[in-house]
């Protein structure tokens, strides 16, 4: 058996002798497999953006929003009505199995003032639970607690965004800020979040207790008012189920019967969101395949540059059979030509499309990943193209009968 | 105690309605040591011969046994093998390998029977420099002249210490004076390395080196004399 450094030797010189066939065959593969990289950086970049969008919003949530009013004619849109209370969190809560926990959300915006530094932003009624609902852990200081919701505490969260634009280096750390002129202590920070799918700054926040924001801040029609309420489902299997549950209940609290619409609205955040992903998974999947493509057509140029070198070479082939070499030595050496093609087209492939995943990444703002398991694949697959491709023009070679070979001009 | 040696020797090709006798039973003996020219017209079947003899063509019928061994029933890896560890070939057109260097090609053989690069290199110098090479090692087949390359040729085939060299009209490329050059290398190597030299030819001047001249014609043997060179 040939030794494997001497065949590829022999295979790197018959390569470099050719050196612009050799370079333009590599081309197809470089092509190709520059294309499954780039490609696959594009679908991975935008799915793993995804992901973090269903991690920062909080998973397995499920949100309740009021249902549509019509003044005069007009239709106010869904939220517009206020149809949902306190008591219908509490109720969720207790009576929903498949529900792990609830947090009611009573919002609006307005100005926060500290020191001389004031700053727009959304305030949010909501209890402590707020943090399990969003996935949302405290960095420092504290969350507030139930009691700070019976009394009705003038204590808040705030989001880092708020730092930043209140307190630049200062710790805000039980520092007073007025909000819409009432003063709240500071107890906790949030973690930052970062945006949400819609480009929300989920940072810009401020939680206070909600019967702090129902009494002091915001607002409501009647008491105990509440504008959307989160819910949280025990796992993701179980969504469906808390989602009917949720359903189900604020029929009944609500009296909605055939004649009475219905009053609001159940929302499956984290389903949408999977389902952009699962999305984002098939598109990317869908781009590897168009881009595997070229990565054929290339190998397929391998194939034809091998068969014309088998042909131009059949009394080098005739001389090496007549000298010892066996049809599985002259088959080798065919095939490590093509491997030699087709791994040197996929490593340079790999950092070709690297390189235009990046320029992608600059210039269209949009994310790209190239992961280790798509170069591993592409250049796998260059390696199996070579291989494939490799196979029968070497096996043509083999075949050749040392005498015809011999006398070949 | 033969180291060729044939019996009834037939390689027929079938061309549709009539048949080709290339060998049309042949039956010789070639003792180890013997330097054996193979004469005759173009279709008269020594070349044919020749590639049998030199495990490059089986026989259509018939027994062909090297050093004892029936190579009728070998398979062509087998073949192959017993060609890189018995069997030299020297050519009319030389046909080194244009792109590979004169030691490059020298380790060709070498290359297919499992022989170690540096033991490779070593070897080749070695037989290099035993045909007056030295300092052309790394020339290419086309730097060096016709009569260099023939020497390359026979380095090649001196290398993995064949018995046996079959030389396929070894000087039909050459002038009269490179010519005589040559013969007279394969004369050294038969007399002083009792190397076994089968020359196939058609000048009878060249067969006169040799101490044996076997005629064929038709594909039959025809004539088969001792000679003194």
């Amino acid at each position: 058996m040939i030794s494997i450094p001497a065949t590829i030797k022999i295979s790197l010189r018959a390569l470099w002798v050719n050196k612009m066939r050799s370079s333009l065959t590599m081309l197809g593969i470089i092509i190709g497999v520059g294309a499954v990289i780039a490609m696959l950086a594009v679908g991975t970049g935008a799915s793993r953006k995804i992901a973090q969008q269903v991690a920062s919003v909080g998973s397995n949530l499920i949100i309740v929003v009021p249902g549509s009013t019509t003044q005069g004619g007009l239709r106010m849109g869904s939220g517009s009505q206020s149809t949902l209370t306190i008591g219908d969190a509490e109720a969720i809560e207790s009576e929903c199995s498949a529900v792990q926990t609830v947090a009611p959300i009573l919002s609006g915006s307005g100005q926060v003032v500290y020191g001389n530094q004031n700053w727009a932003t959304s305030i949010t009624g909501t209890t402590p639970s707020i943090l399990v609902v969003r996935d949302c852990a405290i960095v420092e200081g504290r969350n507030f607690s139930d009691q700070d919701i019976r009394n009705a505490t003038k204590v808040c969260l705030i989001g880092q965004t708020v730092v930043e634009n209140l307190f630049g280096g200062e710790d805000p750390l039980n520092k007073i800020i007025r909000v819409k002129n009432v003063p709240f202590t500071v107890v906790g920070i949030l973690e930052e979040k970062g945006q949400s799918l819609g480009g929300q700054d989920q940072d810009d926040v401020v939680y206070i207790p909600i019967t702090t924001a129902q009494k002091k801040i915001i607002g409501t029609a009647f008491p105990g008012m509440v504008r959307t309420i989160m819910v949280k489902a025990k796992s993701t299997d179980e969504l469906p189920v808390a989602e009917t549950e949720v359903n189900d209940l604020l029929m009944q609290r609500h009296h909605i019967g055939p004649s009475r619409d219905v009053d609001f609205t159940v929302r499956n955040l984290t389903q949408m969101l999977q389902m952009a992903q699962q999305f984002t998974t098939v598109m990317t999947l869908l781009l590897g395949a168009i881009a595997s493509v070229s990565l054929v057509v290339g190998g397929i140029g391998i194939m034809n540059i091998m068969l014309v070198s088998v042909t131009e070479r059949t009394r080098e082939i005739g001389i090496r059979m007549a000298v010892g070499a066996k049809a599985k030595d002259i088959r080798f050496q065919f095939i490590i030509e093509a491997m030699t093609l087709s791994l040197i087209g996929g490593i340079v492939g790999i950092i070709v499309g690297t390189i235009v995943a990046a320029v992608i990444s600059k210039f269209a703002d949009w994310p790209t990943v190239v992961s280790p398991f798509a170069v591993l694949l592409a250049f796998g697959f260059s390696g199996f193209i070579g291989i494939f491709f490799g196979f029968y023009p070497a096996y043509k070679a083999s075949l050749l009968n040392p005498i015809d070979a011999l006398r070949y001009e | 105690m033969a180291l060729i040696e044939t019996e009834d020797l037939y390689k027929i090709y079938d061309l549709g309605d009539n048949p080709v006798h290339a060998l049309d039973g042949v039956t010789l003996s070639i003792e180890q040591g013997e330097f054996v020219a193979i004469m005759g017209p173009s279709g008269s079947g020594k070349s044919t011969f020749m590639n049998v003899v030199g495990c490059l063509d089986k026989p259509s019928s018939g027994t062909y046994r090297l050093d004892s061994m029936d190579i009728g029933s070998l398979t062509p890896d087998a073949l192959a093998d017993i060609r890189s560890r018995k069997i030299g070939f020297v050519f009319q057109g030389f046909n080194l390998l244009p792109r590979a260097t004169a030691v490059e090609n020298v380790e060709l053989p070498m290359l297919y029977n499992g022989i170690h690069s540096a033991q490779r290199r070593d070897r080749a110098m070695r037989a290099l420099k035993s045909l007056g090479l030295e300092g052309r090692e790394h020339h290419h087949p086309n730097q060096l002249s016709g009569g260099q390359q023939q020497r390359l040729a026979i380095a090649r085939a001196l290398v993995n210490e064949a018995p046996l060299i079959i030389a396929d009209e070894p000087t039909g490329n050459l002038d009269t004076k490179t010519s005589i050059e040559i013969m007279e290398i394969f004369v050294k190597l038969n007399r002083e390395s009792g190397i076994t030299i089968i020359l196939v030819t058609h000048e009878s001047d060249i067969a006169t080196y040799s101490r044996r001249r076997i005629h064929f014609l038709d594909g039959k043997v025809v004539s088969d004399e001792a000679g003194v060179s």
